[in-house]
């Protein structure tokens, strides 16, 4: 399968810089992906963000450290929970969505039928969806980001006398920009990497509706775990390359 | 038109075609007939490069499609029209899109040129007040009318039909048929129709082939096959009559 992906991945970076650009299909499904995705990805971050300051506040207490609660939770929601949250229910979402569709296509010889008519069905099909969720994720995690600090406020709230504006303030004076930038920037290989896999399985489905099945399964299977392998070199890359991040 | 010379695929060990050669002259309805598993549809997709032949070499308006680069193929591929067996429509685009689909890709038509030949394409397969529903919402026969809508509105050369009737009650079948021949007649085009329906066949064709085992076992007119008294034949198309349905008999 990783010679296959790997293949795929080729192909897609020989297809992205020719002509036609399909401009209008990367905007469609960068709004459709998104808006599919938003809801869900916005109840996650605020409960993880909840739950983050809820856990936290208690050990922070046992040192005498509560003072810190908005910037730990600040530092570890744009770090690391905001990205890797956001990028694995997307994957569960979209990676399993694109499986499906393309899968069917694969099977019901719509894809033939595309190809016959004198169209690229890789370029139409394959290549503006991995642009879609390559530029669509970093967008919903600034987005996720915010909204798991606003669940992470109510938490302070309950346990802290704290107004928005302190809060905001004890956030924005612990993270750097240093913090946000790997933090964000990361999520554009996490898109990426759900778009590739959640194409390559649908586009390469077989055996009819049980392939599909198997496409749309494996295609989240897949894309999570690449996701965490991903997040774990891209950490301790970004040290290595980064070491003033904090 | 189209020449077909020492054609072989197999998928591991399971060899399909096994040098299939036979050629179709311009505006010739040639039926390739033969029993399901036989190595009908490899034959159309192998013809235009869906699946890639092991050997052999295919020749359509005397261009060696085998040798082509992709936009050379996908040039010639705008002079060929294909009827998938499961009529192929775009589940996301309503009737009207998936027509004018292949004339914004391929053609520079603008949009009244584009509006005359959808209106046109659908009132040949009799379809018009499906213009805006989507394929969900059309019955087998209607898909496969649309299905040839799609392949005609480019006004290609060539049409395949992988399996027209395939699925249809036999009275949609017989109406499908005819279509593809008023259809053939009116547009002159030439045409390869894989198919094991023999009242398909026997509306649509001029001359048929049999395929079996991956070989052209017999060809010749559909009346010559089916009256012909070689023991394969017999037996072969008594098996299709049943198949079929019995009033044919």
């Amino acid at each position: 399968m990783l010679g296959g992906l790997t293949n795929f991945s080729v192909r897609f970076l020989k297809e992205v810089f020719l002509p036609p650009y399909e401009v209008d299909q990367i905007r469609k499904h960068m709004i459709e992906l998104g808006m599919k995705t938003l809801p869900i990805v916005g109840v996650t971050g605020f409960i993880i963000g909840l739950v983050i300051a809820m856990q936290l506040s208690p050990v922070l207490k046992r040192f005498g450290a509560e003072a810190f609660l908005p910037g730990s939770v600040g530092i570890s929601i744009v770090r690391e929970l905001g990205p890797v949250i956001c990028a694995l229910i997307f994957a569960g979402r979209v990676s399993s969505g694109i499986g499906a569709e393309l899968g069917s296509m694969r099977v019901t010889e719509q894809i033939d039928a595309m190809e016959v008519s004198g169209v690229n069905p890789f370029r139409y099909l394959v290549v503006t969806r991995i642009f879609a969720t390559t530029f669509i994720l970093p967008i919903l995690t600034v987005y996720v980001i915010f909204i798991s600090l606003i669940g992470a406020y109510i938490a302070v709230v309950l346990v802290q006398n704290m107004t928005w504006a302190y809060y905001i303030d004890r956030v924005i004076f612990a993270v750097e920009f240093g913090d946000a930038i790997p933090g964000v920037s990361k999520t554009f290989i996490f898109g990426f990497i759900v778009g590739l896999v959640g194409c390559f399985k649908g586009y390469t489905a077989e055996n009819g509706t049980e392939g599909v099945g198997k496409a749309s399964t494996s295609a989240v299977v897949v894309s999570s775990l690449l996701i965490l392998i991903f997040d774990m070199v891209l950490v301790k890359l970004t040290l290595w390359i980064w070491p003033t991040v904090k | 038109m189209v020449e077909i010379k020492d054609l072989y695929k197999s998928f591991n060990s399971n060899t399909v075609l096994e040098g299939v050669s036979f050629n179709v002259t311009e505006a010739e309805n040639m039926i390739v007939f033969g029993r399901s598993g036989t190595g009908k549809s490899v034959l159309l997709k192998c013809m235009i490069r869906l699946m890639e032949p092991d050997a052999g070499s295919v020749f359509i308006q005397g261009k060696d499609v085998l040798k082509l680069d992709l936009k050379e193929l996908n040039e010639l591929r705008k002079d060929i029209g294909f009827l998938f067996q499961g009529a192929a429509l775009y589940d996301s685009m309503s009737v009207r899109e998936n027509l004018e689909f292949p004339l914004i890709r391929n053609f520079d038509l603008d949009k009244k040129e584009i509006d005359k030949r959808v209106h046109f394409v659908l009132e040949a397969v009799s379809l018009l007040e499906a213009i805006d529903k989507m394929p969900s919402e059309l019955s087998g026969g209607m898909k496969k009318r649309i299905g040839l809508a799609r392949s005609i509105i480019t006004k290609p050369k060539l049409m395949l039909y992988d399996e027209p009737t395939t699925g249809l009650d036999p009275i949609t079948s017989k109406e499908i048929s005819a279509l593809i021949t008023d259809l053939q007649h009116a547009l002159k085009m030439t045409s390869i129709v894989v198919t094991h329906d023999l009242l398909c066949a026997k509306i649509i064709a001029d001359r048929a082939i049999i395929l079996d085992g991956g070989k052209i076992v017999k060809e010749g007119s559909i009346n010559d096959l089916t009256t012909s008294n070689d023991p394969l034949l017999k037996n072969f198309f008594s098996d299709e009559i049943i198949e079929t349905n019995g009033s044919l008999k």
